[in-house]
Order: structure tokens, then sequence, then C-alpha cells
């Protein structure tokens, strides 16, 4: 999710929220891993029935967002063309979003703007209905892996449609390294001692786990989000290994920037956002994914299983899936749009755009991002052996304090 | 309308206890829900749980929260804390006594008024704003460094640390130690100081034996403010601290914010009214509240 988005808000605290809204949520004990149900766990509303065609507009569509995400500029032409008043209800966590859309929105939202470690436990919770994806025409248009992904689509059933994403990146100064790293591994290297930064939130541990996937192929690690007690503790290890070179956890988007503008860090885990930030700035930075990958976010609107305005969340979605709204507010975030068709109207609206945030990148860049999902006790592939996310964040005290 | 009027006047002046029933009420009833309570719901909440899967709160009487405070990461981040506070509290206390005492003594009345804006003004500005300058000062390259190796003494490079962290608590906190520990020196009669330079107290022996004796119960007044503020503080070490800087209010942060854990959080919070009990009641005995 969008951190920096809110860091227009220039408030202190509210700001800090943002780091964590990303993993907000917390974890487990129930439900089931990536796609297709897992063990035991089915979707209490996969089979509600799904309209065949969008009836009239009800007139209003209340949505539960993420600061930012309805802004004026793609909200206005929306509510002119279909007559539904959009009321927007920002929630600063993953959590709140949840909590928000207890049950099934409470028929007071429609939909709600979540992020990819939220939707399984809104789909699980039976929060959220699935949609009829034949009404939203430009999901075709989508890159392939957010047409039907498994963190909002369970057995071929959608509960929503994509939206944005982004990856997290390695950040590099182009004075210490001339050449780009090729690995996750200088992270972890003595030789930076002082000049590592890297995000404080307990998602990390996966960042570490995809980098132990390639670095020591005996633990078998699959899936950074699937971990097992042997590969977390292994992950957390590398960490604990971590945290003596490390100069600061960022929280905030703009903490890491200062720290690569005034040259106190060399090297740290980011998003696209800083890079261009501190690129705009004439900083010597770039940014990279490594041989191992990168860990991304990704989010839906999802639709409240309760929505008492389904009319207008359906003409909602195919509007902001159209290349337009997606390219608006791409731009306005630095995030990747879902649609490919974006990509010229995002250099319309602001120069190299489009290329500045991947979203004409090619695919095998797209494969080499593990999107986030919230970590399970019940790993995908059916054992209930994984460790759920609340021991992700107490390992990550743990580490850091 | 000045009949019904009088009658309920007379009505109160014949009884006192109503009259004082209905003034105090309202501010009563105010302390008793929104303080009181709150805090008492918030201790309650520290024996409950959460559901891990739905992050809804699990009423069932336990005291896990309370086991985990006593687990090696958390006694780290408490000692941490309770260390921190005690240092920026010594180190307040150590720049404000020369100084209160200049303003309090020394100082002509026009000079005691210009300080006495100086050590407020800041106040009045964000707290937010004065943090961020400090990150400015302080950081790699900074002002500090750039200063330092000016005058030849090479960058000390403190920036998002600890010891950036103490010197940036000390002087956010200075004002609070400043005005208590003055207005405990200025009570101090000047025949006091006259008699014991009389008897043949030299000035180091006169602020040993009577001054500092006499600014004491201003001191832990002031302690009071700087050791509570800082055990609570949690946006100055996100922005000032580095990778060692988790206290017991980023903590607590945490737990609220990303984890959703409310239970733990707030057996967490009990930590600093833990000790701030334990505080207090050394600092009564020491006459601290005579200075509030």
């Amino acid at each position: 999710m969008k951190r920096w988005r809110r860091l227009g808000l220039g408030v202190g605290a509210a700001a800090l929220s943002i780091a964590v809204a990303a993993c907000g949520s917390s974890s487990s004990g129930g439900s089931g891993g990536t796609s297709g149900g897992t063990s035991g766990l089915s979707v209490p509303t996969a089979n509600d029935p799904v309209p065949s065609s969008i009836g009239p507009g009800e007139g209003k569509l209340n949505l539960i967002a993420w600061e930012g995400y309805t802004q004026p500029q793609w909200v206005k032409p929306f509510e002119q063309q279909t007559g539904c008043q959009v009321n927007a209800k920002y929630a600063g966590t993953s959590n709140e979003m949840v909590a928000l859309m207890a049950n099934g929105g409470g028929g007071q939202y429609d939909m709600v703007s979540a992020s990819g470690d939220a939707d399984l436990r809104l789909i699980y919770g039976g929060d959220v209905r699935p949609i009829n994806r034949s009404l939203v025409p430009q999901i075709k248009n989508f890159h392939s892996f957010l047409q039907a992904p498994a963190f909002n689509t369970i057995d071929g059933k959608s509960y929503g449609t994509s939206l944005q994403f982004g990856p997290n990146v390695l950040l590099y100064s182009t004075k210490a390294f001339p050449t780009a790293p090729t690995s996750w591994s200088v992270l972890y290297n003595k030789a930076y001692s002082g000049k590592i930064t890297v995000p404080d939130n307990p998602i990390q541990i996966a960042d570490a786990a995809l980098y132990l996937s390639k670095s020591q192929p005996s633990l078998g690690i699959t899936d950074p989000y699937e971990l097992t007690q042997t590969q977390f503790d292994a992950a957390v290890n590398l960490l604990k290994q971590q945290e003596p070179l490390v100069k600061k956890y960022w929280g905030l988007a703009s903490q890491e920037i200062s720290l690569f503008q005034s040259g106190t860090t060399t090297v740290g885990a980011a998003w696209p956002y800083q890079t261009n930030a501190l690129q705009a700035a004439k900083a010597p930075v770039a940014d990279t994914i490594p041989n191992e990958g990168a860990t991304g976010w990704a989010d839906s609107w999802l639709m409240a299983a309760k929505a008492p305005h389904p009319n207008c969340a359906y003409k909602w979605m195919d509007y902001i899936t159209q290349p337009k709204p997606q390219a608006e507010q791409a731009v306005y975030f630095g995030e990747t749009p879902a649609n490919k068709l974006s990509c010229p109207i995002m250099d319309q609206l602001s120069k190299g755009s489009c290329e500045d945030y991947h979203a004409n990148a090619p695919q095998s860049y797209y494969n080499s991002i593990k999107f986030w999902k919230t970590p399970l006790a019940q790993c995908g592939n059916g054992q209930n052996d994984c460790v759920p996310f609340q021991k992700w964040v107490d390992a990550w005290t743990e580490i850091t304090g | 309308m000045s009949d019904t009027t009088s009658k309920v006047n007379a009505a109160l002046w014949r009884r006192g206890w109503l009259r004082g029933t209905l003034t105090l009420t309202p501010p009563l009833a105010w302390f008793l829900v929104i303080y009181l309570a709150s805090l008492v719901v918030m201790l309650i909440t520290a024996f409950w749980s959460v559901d891990p899967f739905t992050n809804n709160l699990v009423h069932s009487w336990n005291l896990d929260n309370f086991r985990q405070l006593f687990t090696p990461t958390y006694e780290r981040i408490i000692g941490r804390t309770v260390g921190m506070a005690a240092l920026v509290t010594v180190t307040d206390a150590i720049v404000a006594l020369p100084f209160a005492y200049y303003m309090a003594r020394v100082a002509t009345p026009r000079v005691r008024n210009l300080l006495f804006a100086a050590v407020l003004l800041p106040l009045w500005a964000s707290y937010i704003a004065r943090v961020y300058a400090w990150i400015v000062i302080l950081q790699d390259g900074g002002t500090l460094d750039w200063s330092f190796a000016k005058i030849g003494l090479g960058a000390p490079h403190i920036g998002y640390s600890n010891t950036a962290l103490w010197v940036v608590f000390s002087y956010i906190w200075l004002p609070y130690m400043i005005v208590p520990v003055f207005g405990a020196l200025e009570r101090i009669p000047a025949s006091l100081l006259e008699a014991s330079a009389d008897l043949g107290g030299r000035p180091a022996r006169t602020t040993w034996k009577v001054v500092l004796p006499l600014a004491l119960p201003g001191i832990v007044a002031g302690s009071i403010f700087t050791f509570a503020l800082t055990l609570g503080d949690y946006i100055t070490p996100i922005l000032i601290g580095g990778a060692r800087s988790t206290f017991i209010g980023n903590a607590i942060y945490a737990n609220v914010g990303v984890a959703g854990n409310l239970p733990f959080a707030a057996a967490l919070a009990t930590v600093p009214i833990v000790i701030m009990i334990v505080y207090l009641t050394i600092a009564r005995f020491l006459g601290a509240f005579e200075e509030i």
C-alpha cells in the first residue's frame, strides 16, 4: 500500500502510520493460503448470486479507501457520468479496513480498496462477495497476472478487481555502487555496516526469506509468506545478523529520502517513489530488482457482502479500471496501474512516468515480484505448520527492539 | 421570571450542600468518566487477548500479556526507555540549575524577563517542527558535523543514534525543568545565603549546603515532567533515533497500528504508569509537590 500518499498531509504522527499501513493486519489461525481454497476453508459468500447486468445507479456509493484513492480529479468525472455520489471513509491501516468491513460492511459500505495483506481475511471472513467479471470489461486489458490474482480470486471467483501495485526495490547510491548490485546480499554484507536502511515493518521478514530461498535452497522456501518454523527462524536469524549493520529502520518514505540525500546511507530497501523523488532532486541514486526478485504490494477494490448500492459499485469498478483514471491515480501516487492501456496517458500527464513506474515493463519484471499477502498458519500446501503474522510482529520487535 | 429565579436562589442558599453538589458534579463526572474510567477500561483490556484471525477482542482473562513483558526483548526496551528518561532528567537538572540560579538571583528584572521568554519561546513552536530541525542539525554532513569539522574537531557523526536522541530529548524537555527550579531558587531568602557567608561559608560550601537542598524540591518537580515525558514519547525516537531506538511508546504504537493487538499494547502501557507511581511516591517524600 501506498504509504507515501499521505506524506502530503505533512502530519508527523499521522504519517507514521503509513509505513505501518501496509502490514497492518494480523494474522492467522484460520484461513487458507493462496489460490484456490485451502484445506478445510471455504468462502462463506462463494455462492452468493451475481447480477447479469448493471441496473440504474442508486445515487450513492460509500467507499473505504486509502487516503487519496478517491481524489476529485478522477471521482468528479465518475459522479457526473453516473450520478453516483461518492462518500469515502479513509482507513489508515489494513486492520482498520478489516474492522470497518466487519459484517459485510454492515450494510453501510459498498467497497474497500484493500491490499494484499487484508484481502484473504476479508474473503474468508465473508465480508466481501463475488462479482460478475464480465461487467468489468477492462479486466481483459490488465496485466495477465492481475486479471485473476490469488489475492482477490478464489476458485475462479473474483471478489473485486485489481487496482494498482508496486515493487519493493533495492535502492543504492551510484557513487558507492558504480554498477548496480545484483543481489539483496548487499543488505546483509558487513562491508556496508552503518550504510544500510530497511523499512520498519514486520513484512520485511519476507524479504529475508526471499533472499534465503535463493541463497540457501536447502531451506526449501518456495513462498516468502508461507514459512515453516525452521524457515522462519532462518529468516529471523538473518535479520538479527543484519541489525548491527542497519543505520535506521525507516518508517516514512521521507526519512529514507533524507538518509540518501545526506549520504548517511548508501543502500536500502525502498519503493520506486523514493527513487523517483531522489532522482528528481538530482541525488546520485538508482534502483534495481536483484536476481532473487522482489516483494511488492497490490491493491484491489473489493465488494462488500452487504453493499447497499451494488449498481453504483459496479459502475465504479467499470470506471476506475479504465485507462484514464488508472493513469491519473498511478501518477498521483507513483504506483503501477493494473491496466496496460494506461501507459500513453501516464506519459501525457507526466512525461516519462510510464517507464518510471514500470507500467510498460516486460512480463519477466512482473514475474519477479512476490506480492504481499497475510502470512497464515495454513499454508497453501494444505499443511497448518506455517508461522502466522502475529508471530511475525513479535519476531520483528525482537529483531529491532 | 424573577419570581421563580429568586425561589430557586433562595432554595439553593438555604441548602449549601445542594449548591456544592450542583457546582462540583459536572467537573467531577468529567474526571471520573473521561479520565479515570478510560484508564480502568484500558487496564482491564490488558487482561484480554485478540483472536489472531479476525482480530476481534477475546474476553477471556489471562496474564499472558504481562508474562510477555518479562521476556528479554521487552526487558531491553523497558530498560532502554527508563535509562534514557533518567539520563535526560539528570542532564536537564545539571543544565537547568545554574541557568535558573542566574535567572532567579543574579539577573536584573529586565534580563530575567527576557530569559524567561527565551526559555518558554520554543514551547510556542510546533514540537514536530523542532524535532525535524534537529534532524537537519544532527544528520551526517548536517550543521553539527559541518561546524565541528570547521573548527578542526572532526565530525561527530551522531545522526540517527541514541546519542542524538539524548541531545534532542534534553533540549525539548529543558523548559519543564528550568521553570520549577527557578521557582524553588527564587524563594530562597537572601538572608540564608548571607548568614552562610557570615559564618565563613565559601560560595561552594553555601551552594552545596544551602542552595542545593532548598532547590531539590524544584529539581524533583521538574524531573517528574522530564522523566514522564521521555517515558511516553514515541515520535522523537522514530524521527531522531537509529536502529536501536525502540522505546516503550514505539512498542505500544506497533502493537496498536501494525499488529492490532490492543490488549498487549494496554499491558505495555501499564509499565510507564507503574514506573511513574513509584517515582511519584519517592518524589513525594522529597517534597516535590510543594513546587507544582
